[in-house]
């Protein structure tokens, strides 16, 4: 797993400490605003480099939590740290957002000039870096996402990962310590959103980069190294992928999806095989089913590849 | 870079005058129309013979020119013709009410070179430059106007984001458009007024549309440190070349030119 091979630093550089957020409805003029609570109590603490997910079914709060990440949103109650700063802390507002970019759902409301190379300078732009070194950046940050070759495009020929991908760029030109993406992947077709991930998981483990990703796409999170799980405000789970993915009747009560391949383990298990919970990938599914066939493997089997048929018919056999 | 924008109507060609400094082609273009008013009667071949020479030197096609002439034309026979009838003077030609003088003749085909040449004059900097140089151009040159509280920056940027979001927002306009059309709404039929109206239901998606995209670029822009034009750098500052020093030149003598003549011989 990533994890190992990561150097995640011990200093959390995202504190969030009995955050509350309300937000306030006007029925109608003159009447009194009707407050509802959008993060109910939450604290977490994020490490340089780690690679956190937040899960959450729609309206569970975990966009709002995302935006006080990069001070968007002050918290009505409790404090929000990154990188050492408070976020109500006017002073350092600027020191916040450049150090916590952040990534939207629509593509095409984020990308501000009409040329991909001038989008990703926009950042460095507004923060007084000379110009130079803008160009440098700029030139890193695309190579970074795999997006180079797209300097010169306009932003409205590009399709929806790649134009994910430019403002990816864009935040990483920034040279930020932590990006927040939020639902990063919502709007975009299984290619993209591929794309998307990747480009993601690259910077979070050659740049060292912390990562906070923003989703209810679970195959996006398996390789996570923590994740947490948000419903209606509250902090309802956090652990690790197997540690949340063994719970497969909480995580349908939260009404979140697990991947394909535990829910089949975990079907399986309920008829009686003898399977671990929290199986993530199909890798594991097929060596645990050759475990309980007793057929060890010699040769190396490749992520994603199908389950040799010899194997399936053993298991129906078993069940019969 | 910006070919498929559909304002602007940027050429792009590999010409000496695509290569200027947008703020060299924007004060250029502004002497040359401040010199059209110069003249009287035959400074109009001098100022027709620069614009041609520039015509040629920009590599734009003559023929793509005219194009942005005849959105105009209306206006321009109309302009001409009122100064054709209802000018006063010496009487050439009488028909019942209607009468042409040699005054109004005079007046209405200077006001008809006057008009193409200005208009040709200002679409030759809007062919030959990218929509974005504009705006840099023109927030550099109002610049001084900060003094006098003038959001110059804000105005530059509303104006460059306006141009990155029109594409985007016509592929929007015609998705509603069919979306509405596939429910039964009819675009096509019936009169002036009628049309308009059915244009309501494509509208009032198409703005709500627009606010929600301008909160959400809001939200990303000040995600993205955007706080103003203060302590801002460029990433493409502009610079003067020796080849703006040289239009300039050339552009302050065929100024100088134009007055000498109307001075002295009475063009």
């Amino acid at each position: 797993m990533d994890g190992q091979t990561k150097k995640i630093q011990e200093d959390a550089i995202v504190r969030v400490q009995d955050m509350s957020y309300d937000y306030y409805e006007y029925p109608e003029e003159g009447q009194e605003p009707v407050a509802t609570r959008a993060v109910d109590d939450v604290s977490l603490e994020i490490r340089q480099g780690e690679f956190v997910a937040i899960l959450g079914h729609n309206g569970s709060g975990k966009s709002t939590l995302a935006k006080h990440l990069n001070a968007l949103l002050l918290p009505s109650e409790g404090s929000v740290t990154i990188t050492g700063f408070d976020t109500t802390d006017d002073s350092h507002l600027w020191d916040i957002r450049q150090n916590a970019g952040m990534v939207f759902q629509n593509p095409d409301n984020q990308i501000i000039a009409s040329v991909v190379e001038e989008d990703v300078g926009f950042g460095p732009e507004n923060i007084g870096v000379p110009t130079d070194e803008i160009w440098t950046r700029v030139a890193e940050a695309l190579e970074k996402t795999g997006m180079i070759a797209y300097r010169e495009h306009s932003p409205n020929k590009l399709s929806g990962g790649q134009k994910q991908r430019v403002a990816i760029a864009g935040v990483m030109a920034m040279k930020p310590k932590c990006i927040i993406l939020d639902e990063p992947t919502a709007m975009l077709d299984p290619n993209g959103r591929k794309e998307v991930i990747h480009a993601v998981r690259e910077l979070n483990k050659k740049e060292g980069v912390t990562v906070i990703l923003i989703t209810h796409y679970m195959e996006e999170v398996i390789r996570a190294d923590r994740i947490y799980v948000m419903d209606q405000g509250h902090l309802v789970m956090k652990g690790t992928p197997r540690e949340i993915f063994s719970q497969v009747d909480r995580l349908k009560e939260l009404r979140l999806d697990v991947p394909q391949v535990t829910q089949v383990a975990h079907e399986l298990r309920k008829d009686g095989v003898d399977l671990p919970e929290g199986i993530l990938t199909r890798k594991e599914l097929v060596k645990e089913i050759c475990r309980i066939a007793g057929i060890t493997r010699t040769k190396p089997e490749r992520e994603g590849t199908a389950a040799n048929p010899d194997e399936v018919t053993v298991i129906q056999d078993r069940k019969r | 870079m910006d070919k498929d924008l559909t304002i602007g109507q940027y050429y792009p060609a590999d010409s000496a005058i695509h290569a200027l400094d947008p703020r060299t082609k924007l004060i250029a273009t502004l002497i040359y129309i401040i010199s059209l008013f110069i003249f009287d009667n035959w400074g109009y071949v001098l100022g027709i013979a620069f614009l041609a020479a520039v015509i040629i030197i920009s590599k734009v096609p003559f023929s793509y020119m005219l194009k942005g002439l005849k959105s105009i034309a209306f206006i321009l026979i109309l302009t001409m013709l009122f100064n054709l009838f209802l000018t006063p003077g010496t009487v050439l030609w009488q028909a019942g009410v209607f009468h042409i003088t040699r005054e109004g003749l005079k007046m209405a085909i200077e006001l008809g070179i006057r008009l193409v040449a200005l208009i040709l004059g200002a679409s030759i900097m809007t062919l030959t430059t990218t929509p974005n140089k504009l705006t840099d151009g023109m927030e550099s040159l109002f610049g001084p106007l900060k003094v006098f509280h003038v959001p110059v920056h804000e105005i530059a940027m509303m104006m460059s984001i306006a141009l990155r979001f029109i594409p985007i927002l016509m592929e929007e306009t015609d998705k509603i458009k069919k979306a509405q059309m596939a429910r039964g709404a009819d675009f096509e039929s019936g009169n002036l007024f009628v049309r308009a109206k059915a244009m309501v239901p494509l509208l009032v998606p198409l703005f709500v549309s627009a606010f929600r995209r301008a909160n959400d670029l809001a939200m990303a822009m000040e995600a993205r440190c955007y706080h103003g034009g203060e302590g801002r750098t460029q990433m493409k500052p502009l610079h003067y070349h020796g080849n703006d020093v040289a239009a300039f030149v050339i552009i302050c003598a065929y100024l100088a030119a134009a007055i000498t003549m109307h001075a002295i011989a009475g063009w």
